[in-house]
């Protein structure tokens, strides 16, 4: 016991605010398309693992919800004109939720959810990655309680839904029976590229797609997988608390 | 590596010569769907022993697609088998349970989806096949299901306890509800853009899953990657090794509820996360593997930058340990608890972890030395209890192998500053190449056939977890329930890997 006790005093406090960590220089984040004229090869298109890279008459694109931040697109861009960026707090709202949310409804947000979220997580097919990062907060660095936020056991007793992976011919029904389990009023999050596009895969037989054509999806958490900080921003935005 | 070509009514008589006379064992066994070049299906059983693997490729000549199932033989055959009965609809004739494995009620009977034919643009309509689960009948006995769905976040499975009492009779566990067709949605894909795909099998073991990917493609187009890349190969595969066990060790804490352990093993591991992302730029170190070599040049700023890092966590993890070993409730918890038998882990063909848990000492870096594992020195932990603690302990002495691995390559990294990565030439159709690494969970085998223009035409994955998950129903039983969440903590098996 007493060795216990010495531990934890020598440790000390780790836990720190969730972006104080700087971004390490060669991490991938957002992809940043330049001013400069592409030349139209649109081999960045072509070797994009998830086809989130778009050409159409207004322009190319990139669908964030889809990227792997694999840095394929920016290897072969032949006049540099796509880099990563080190922006990594990229939550997509679905109208209604984020910043845009009208005042009335952050205020209800913040009635209703802001001062204690309980988070079921539900695997729909992921690789693990996602659920090792949502994991991840939990340890005594990110300590998501401290946000009043924490994971339960049921999704009876959820007020939010955190989603990972494609949802899969196998999963389906647990997917639609976890959400309808889940009280009113809830918010579902689709968390990594997985779940917030459904293309990581492609199209198999044992594939079905992103989350959201399955249920309403509030928050999109872009990332392959998403880093912790980058879950936690869109927690706290969700919750209008930042 | 060589196969012996025959015809399907030979497999089980020559499987058995190869096992007996050439000391060697199954490891893996799949189909393939070759009517279009040869005419037939093919059947191909991977063995391995002696420091080498082997094959038998087993053509199904009979037009009723039967071939005899090596099951009642080698009960490691078991769900390779049903698999292939799964996906291919070829029949193992003497197969003593052909319950669905892979698909589940919902797919519809007689469409076999790893077939040439079958038609990815289809719509599949949802079905309802029985699928029974094995229980045990009795008076006083009854059942617990577990899952899919469970209470804490971890990946999904069904299990499925018959109980007397507190006691666990029997356990029957559903798997594969992860399952994503991965081997199916990469065929046609370019060589270099599967990659990705095969990256993401599982998060866990992303950098394993590339260089076993990568390391087929590299023998089949005979090519040989650069020293540097060989050497940075290695350096993340065991910083994977090395996130995995302190992660696993402080999860382990979770299935007995002791909350100091679990926050110092998450608290460090997220010291070795970070570490991952600063050199790497991503956390689950995606992205430096690629076929032909690597992404990232081992520099002498990234060299300290690891150096101190794994000074600083060292001590820790020992402290962390000694933690452990001196605290009596966690000992009475873990010793002789789930214990897989020597002999079981043998018969099921187990590796990794578990099987060194178990007296079975093996080691792919060892045995089958690939990459750089011929020119750094290590031993491999082996321990007889085969329990949840022997389990701990084999993690506990590879953290420390691991550690001095990586001080090993970080001391002599030759070539700084020369190529990385070498071109993938165009590789004959129809070849076949075998890549093998060791995750942290153990052997993890990749399969791969090229078509025309370097796209694949077959991909078979066998992970770690593949024949690992039947030895937790075997290590089970006996013990009381509330242990069973110890007892699969301690295997740390990913749902993911086997289920692709």
């Amino acid at each position: 016991m007493i060795t216990i006790l010495k531990k934890i005093i020598r440790i000390g406090m780790v836990t720190e605010p969730y972006d104080k960590m700087q971004v390490p220089p060669g991490f991938r984040g957002e992809v940043l398309i330049g001013e400069d004229d592409c030349n139209d090869c649109q081999s960045c298109a072509t070797v994009c693992p998830t086809k989130a890279i778009l050409f159409t008459e207004e322009g190319m694109s990139v669908n964030h919800k889809a990227c792997i931040f694999c840095g394929r697109c920016v290897e072969r861009c032949e006049i540099q004109k796509i880099k990563h960026s080190d922006h990594y707090k990229l939550a997509q709202f679905s109208s209604g939720v984020g910043e845009d949310a009208g005042s009335l409804v952050k205020t209800e947000i913040r009635r209703i959810f802001g001062r204690s979220l309980h988070i079921r997580h539900l695997d729909v097919g992921s690789c693990n990655a996602c659920d090792f990062e949502i994991s991840a907060l939990s340890n005594p660095i990110y300590d998501l309680q401290q946000y009043g936020i924490d994971f339960v056991a049921s999704p009876r007793h959820a007020d939010m839904l955190m989603i990972t992976g494609v949802v899969t011919r196998n999963l389906t029904q647990a997917l639609l029976m976890t959400y309808e389990a889940t009280p009113t009023p809830k918010m579902v999050m689709a968390v990594g590229a997985c779940a917030a596009s459904g293309q990581v895969f492609g199209n198999t037989y044992a594939i079905r797609g992103g989350v959201d054509q399955f249920v309403p999806v509030d928050i999109y958490v872009p990332g392959c997988p998403p880093r912790p900080q980058a879950l936690l921003y869109g927690l706290l935005a969700a919750l209008h608390k930042l | 590596m060589e196969y012996t070509e025959i015809t399907a009514y030979d497999l089980r008589s020559l499987a058995k010569a190869m096992c007996t006379k050439g000391n060697c064992h199954l490891v893996a066994m799949f189909a393939n769907d070759e009517r279009s070049s040869i005419g037939y299906f093919a059947i191909y059983c991977i063995f391995g022993g002696n420091g080498q693997f082997k094959g038998i490729k087993a053509l199904l000549t009979s037009p009723d697609l039967e071939f005899e199932s090596l099951t009642p033989i080698f009960q490691v055959a078991a769900w390779y088998e049903r698999e292939i009965h799964d996906l291919f609809g070829l029949i193992p004739v003497g197969h003593p349970d052909l319950r669905r494995l892979v698909l589940h009620e919902n797919w519809p009977m007689g469409l076999y989806p790893l077939r040439k034919d079958f038609c990815m643009e289809q719509d599949v309509p949802s079905a309802r096949i029985p699928c029974p689960m094995v229980s045990v009948q009795g008076e006083g006995i009854f059942e617990v299901p577990v899952g899919p769905i469970h209470a804490g976040i971890i990946e999904p499975g069904h299990f499925r306890f018959s109980q007397s009492g507190e006691q666990v009779i029997n356990l029957d566990a559903k798997l594969f509800f992860t399952h994503r067709g991965i081997e199916k949605g990469v065929e046609g894909l370019p060589l270099e853009l599967a990659l990705y795909q095969a990256e993401r099998i599982c998060g866990a073991c992303s950098v394993s899953h590339a260089i076993s990917y990568s390391q087929g493609i590299e023998s089949m187009a005979k090519i040989k990657i650069p020293l540097h890349a060989e050497y940075c190969r290695g350096l993340v595969a065991e910083l994977e090794r090395l996130y995995n066990h302190i992660g696993d060790i402080g999860n382990l804490c979770a299935g007995v509820g002791f909350a100091v352990g679990i926050s110092h093993g998450s608290r460090i591991k997220e010291v070795l996360m970070r570490l991952n992302e600063s050199i790497t730029g991503n956390r689950f170190l995606r992205g430096v593997v690629l076929p032909g070599g690597v992404s990232l040049e081992i520099t002498l700023e990234i060299s300290q930058e690891i150096e101190i890092v794994l000074e600083g966590i060292e001590e820790d993890f020992l402290e962390v340990m000694s933690l452990l070993k001196d605290n009596s409730a966690f000992l009475d918890r873990v010793k002789g608890t789930g214990i897989l038998p020597h002999q079981a882990a043998l018969d099921l063909g187990v590796v990794g972890v578990a099987a060194r848990a178990s007296g079975v000492e093996m080691d792919t870096r060892r045995d089958y030395a690939y990459s750089i594992y011929n020119k750094v020195r290590f031993t491999v932990p082996v321990e007889t209890n085969g329990d949840v603690a022997a389990r701990l302990w084999i993690r506990e002495a590879e953290v420390e192998q691991s550690l001095s691995i990586i001080r090993q390559i970080l001391k002599c990294i030759p070539d700084v500053g020369s190529e990385l990565r070498v071109d993938i030439p165009e590789i004959k159709p129809y070849s076949s190449g075998l890549g093998w690494s060791e995750s942290a969970r153990g052997c993890n085998l990749h399969w791969i056939m090229v078509g025309e223009k370097n796209k694949i035409y077959r991909y078979f994955v066998r992970s770690a977890s593949y024949p690992n998950w039947p030895a937790v129903t075997v290590a089970a039983p006996g013990n009381i329930i509330p242990d069973f969440p110890l007892i699969n903590k301690s295997f740390e098996l990913c749902y993911a890997c086997l289920d692709r």
